[in-house]
This record gives structure tokens, C-alpha cells and sequence, in this order.
């Protein structure tokens, strides 16, 4: 069963086709990765997904709802991690997580038992009144992808979740990632190549607005016939479409 | 459920940040205190409790906008209002969450002006209250300022046009500070074609109990409140869309 279905998706400004005419499927409770280089595409692709912008042409099933026809019903569905850190900073860990539940239609009491219960899987449990402005980047980033996990989304963006962060906060930002598996779709854009070998079952590589190959990273290293997944990355990046 | 979990945040985010309570409230109480003690000491009536209570309490809603305007540029150049675009919250709860908090901080804050103006004589009676209700078609329309400066500019650009710019064309363009009479022709013409003198009209004939002086200004300020909401509403909408 497919949590994503996309048909023709396209996104185009004055002088500019962004996304061009894409078609793909995620399959549900897979991490699906969009690889590309800046300006391929991959944000716009996530804020089409997300209802954040419309397509200029053709439309997506997100866990089962047109993008174009019930963005309130997509909306109550997904949830999103943005690039940047997405933290209300003067409110505490506990009062951020209690406000996102809150928007997601969670009674005060329900919320902050689910805002517990995220504490307690993101390792934030001795932050809990602490602001978010006074936390570490790596800690920021917890928090940002628990607010993003708390409405019990069926599907996950993530943009570009660990820019920024150390080797440490990134590995054990990929630990939390990791779990998600088998339970929430994600949609991880990352700039990583390790990142997206480590933690994808899929992978979309896009290049000037256009989905280029999507398989497995054994998969595009095959077609490419290269050794190495950033190799493959390379190759495809810049070559005509593949499908594998 | 939705919007009031966004207005509680909005209400926490502002009244956390020292530098709006010292804004918001400390600035206009040492305005008080320094021109109450410039007219103790002249011998002319330029600083009268009775007309400098309302100025400051007008004045004093200026940096609503400011506090709106910040909260919501932050949130846009933060990613954060990505976050929130994504979410099932509608422009709706985005409106009345962002402006609803602001209502009671209005009142607050000119209540606390009122109760400091005590002390320089300011009469304690029903008038106060009267006084308070005037100034909410004022608050509504600094409110919609910030909302509207918050959603087109960004965080320092939302500091430099209310928390500069707009706090000096309401002092200036006010009569607040001096008599617009001084001064005269085009200046007074502008001055009254923009709503902050007649908010602080409003506000000094409610003071003065001049009940039927206060509707005619109300309007004017109605009048610019609605349109520069309505303003807000559409720029705000639009940044929704994407």
C-alpha cells in the first residue's frame, strides 16, 4: 500500500520550472530519501506534499488525500520537520510538544501526556522546563522532530534534519530516525550521502525540477555501475532519466 | 481548541520577552513620570495629568504593533510559521490567535498607566473604565499594523517601521506631545486625515467625560482599523497560500 502517490506533479514561477511533471510512490512505513544538489527541487517537491504551496499542474494522494482537493484532510495526516530549526523559543520543551498537540486537535490533559511520552523517546526528559532558546543545536533538532512526531503523523517530512549538527547529535539523530520505521512514512531530503544510505529504504534522486532514478542505493550503484553510493549520486545528477 | 493552544502561545511568547514588558510597560510609565515632572516644574499647562494619562496610554499601543509585527516575522524567517502552515490550523486561528492575546494586553497596559497616573491626580472614577473601552478601536488597529508589517517584512525590518518609524509619526502626528494648532496647515491637515490624533481625541474627551466629542473620532479610527486590518488579513492570507 502506497502512502504517497504523485501524478504529473509540477511546480513552475515566471522563468522558472522548479518541478517538472513528477511521477513516484512511497510505499507506506518505508523512509523514502530525495537526494539532490541546490535548486533540484526537492524542497519545493516536500512543500507541494505538504499542502504549504500549490502545483501548477497535476496533484498527489497523501495517505489517501488529494493534495489539491482536501488539504485539510492531508494536513490532519502528515507533519513536517523543517530545514531550519522550528521551535517556539521562549516556550519550554514541555510547552512547545503541549502546543503542537494542542493544534492537532489534543484536549490539555491528552497533550501533555503525549508530550511526556515524547520526552521520554527523545531523550528529553531533563529538559522539560527548560526554553527551547536556551537548548543545544543537536537538542533543538530532538525537540524540532518530536513537535513533529507528537500528532502521531502517518507520514513525516524531513528536511534536511541534521544540517548543521556534529557528528555526534547527527548519529544520534539518525538512532531516533531509525526507529520511526515500520510506523510513520518518512520523506527525508538530505545533502548527506551517508545519511541517505544509512537510513533509506528508497531513494529519489532529482536533478533541475526532474526525478532522475529512484531505487535502492545498491540499486543506483548498480545502474551506474560505480563502487561508491556518492559516485552513483554523482552520475545520476547530471544524466538523463533512469528508471530502475 | 486549535486556536486557543495558538493564542496561548502567542500570550506567552510576548510576555516572556523582558524586552516587551520594558517596552510595553516601563516606557510609558517613565513618560509619565518624566513629563509629570516637567510640568511640576513650569508654569504653563503643556503636561496636564488629565491629557498626558490618555496621550500615554495612546502612544503607549504603539508598541503592540511592534510586539505583533516581531512575533510574527520571527516566526516567518524562523521556519517556525512553516511548521504551523503545515498544520490544520486555518487563517482563521492564525488571525485570532495571533491578535486575541494582544486585546487583553492592550487593556493591561493601559490600566497600569492609568493606575500610575494616580499618583499625579488623575481622578479615580468611571471615566477610567470608559476611557479603556475607547482605546480598543485604537488597539485593534495597532494590532493590525503589527499584523500586517509581521506578515510582509522581516524581523528587522518590522523593528525599524514600528518599533522607529511608527512610533514617531504617532507621537508626531498625535497632538499627544504639543498642540497641532502650533504648527498648522499641512501638517495639521495630515495629522488629522491619519487616525492617531483622533485615537488620542477619543481618548482625552473620555478622560474629560465629553461623551458626545468621542464617537465622531471613533470612527475615523474604526474606520482605519477595519481597512488596515482587513489589509493584514489579506497579506497574512496570502503568505499562507504560498
Amino acid at each position: 500500500m502506497n502512502a504517497i502517490e504523485t501524478t504529473g506533479l509540477s511546480k513552475r514561477y515566471k522563468n522558472k520550472t522548479a518541478v517538472d511533471n513528477l511521477t513516484f510512490a512511497v510505499e507506506k512505513g518505508t523512509l523514502f530519501a530525495l537526494l539532490g544538489v541546490n535548486g533540484a527541487g526537492k524542497t519545493t517537491t516536500i512543500k507541494m506534499l505538504s499542502c504549504l504551496t500549490p502545483p501548477s499542474a497535476g496533484d498527489a494522494l497523501v495517505a489517501g488525500c488529494s493534495i489539491l482537493g482536501d488539504p485539510q484532510g492531508v494536513k490532519a495526516k502528515i507533519n513536517v520537520s523543517p530545514q531550519e530549526t522550528a521551535v517556539a523559543p521562549n516556550l519550554t520543551v514541555k510547552e512547545n510538544l503541549v502546543f503542537i498537540a494542542g493544534i492537532y486537535g489534543s484536549a490539555p490533559a491528552e497533550a501533555k501526556k503525549k508530550a511526556a511520552e515524547m520526552m521520554a523517546a527523545f531523550g528529553l526528559a531533563k529538559e522539560t522546563e527548560n526554553k527551547a532558546k536556551t537548548l543545544s543545536g543537536g537538542t533543538q533538532r530532538r525537540l524540532s522532530i518530536a513537535m513533529a512526531l507528537i500528532s502521531r503523523p502517518e507520514i513525516l517530512f524531513l528536511d534536511e534534519p541534521t544540517l548543521g549538527l556534529d557528528v555526534l547529535a547527527r548519529r544520534e539523530l539518525w538512532k531516533a530516525i531509525e526507529k520511526l520505521k515500520g510506523e510513520v512514512t518518512v520523506i527525508l531530503t538530505t545533502h548527506y550521502m551517508e545519511e541517505a544510505e544509512a537510513l533509506s529504504d528508497t531513494i529519489g534522486i532529482m536533478s533541475e525540477g526532474r526525478l532522475k532514478a529512484v531505487g535502492t542505493a545498491a540499486q543506483l550503484m548498480k545502474l551506474t555501475r560505480t563502487s561508491s553510493f556518492e559516485d552513483a549520486f554523482i552520475a545520476l545528477a547530471g544524466e538523463a532519466e533512469a528508471e530502475v | 481548541m486549535r486556536m486557543r493552544a495558538f493564542a496561548l502561545r502567542t500570550w506567552k511568547e510576548i510576555l516572556r520577552d523582558p524586552l516587551n514588558i520594558a517596552f510595553g510597560l516601563g516606557f510609558p510609565l517613565v513618560l509619565l513620570l518624566l513629563m509629570s515632572t516637567i510640568q511640576a516644574n513650569i508654569p504653563i499647562a503643556l503636561f496636564e495629568i488629565g491629557r498626558l494619562a490618555p496621550g500615554v496610554m495612546v502612544f503607549g499601543l504603539s508598541f503592540l504593533s511592534l510586539f505583533s509585527g516581531m512575533l510574527i516575522a520571527k516566526d516567518r524567517t524562523s521556519s517556525f510559521l512553516t511548521r504551523l502552515f503545515a498544520s490544520p490550523l486555518t487563517s482563521r486561528d492564525f488571525i485570532a490567535g495571533y491578535t486575541l492575546p494582544l486585546l487583553p494586553m492592550a487593556v493591561m497596559q493601559g490600566a497600569v498607566c492609568l493606575a500610575f497616573s494616580l499618583i499625579w491626580g488623575f481622578p479615580l472614577n468611571a471615566k477610567m473604565l470608559l476611557l479603556l473601552a475607547v482605546n480598543i478601536p485604537a488597539s485593534v488597529l495597532f494590532i493590525g499594523i503589527g499584523l500586517l508589517a509581521g506578515s510582509v517584512l522581516t524581523d528587522k525590518q518590522v523593528g525599524a517601521v514600528c518599533g522607529a518609524l511608527l512610533t514617531n509619526i504617532s507621537a508626531w502626528l498625535s497632538g499627544i506631545w504639543f498642540d497641532l494648532n502650533l504648527i498648522g496647515g499641512a501638517f495639521k491637515k495630515i495629522a488629522y486625515a491619519l487616525p492617531f490624533v483622533h485615537a488620542f481625541e477619543a481618548a482625552k474627551a473620555a478622560a474629560a467625560g465629553n461623551l458626545d466629542i468621542i464617537l465622531p473620532h471613533l470612527v475615523w479610527v474604526g474606520a482605519y482599523a477595519l481597512a488596515v486590518f482587513a489589509m493584514a488579513v489579506f497579506a497574512f492570507q496570502k503568505k499562507m497560500r504560498g
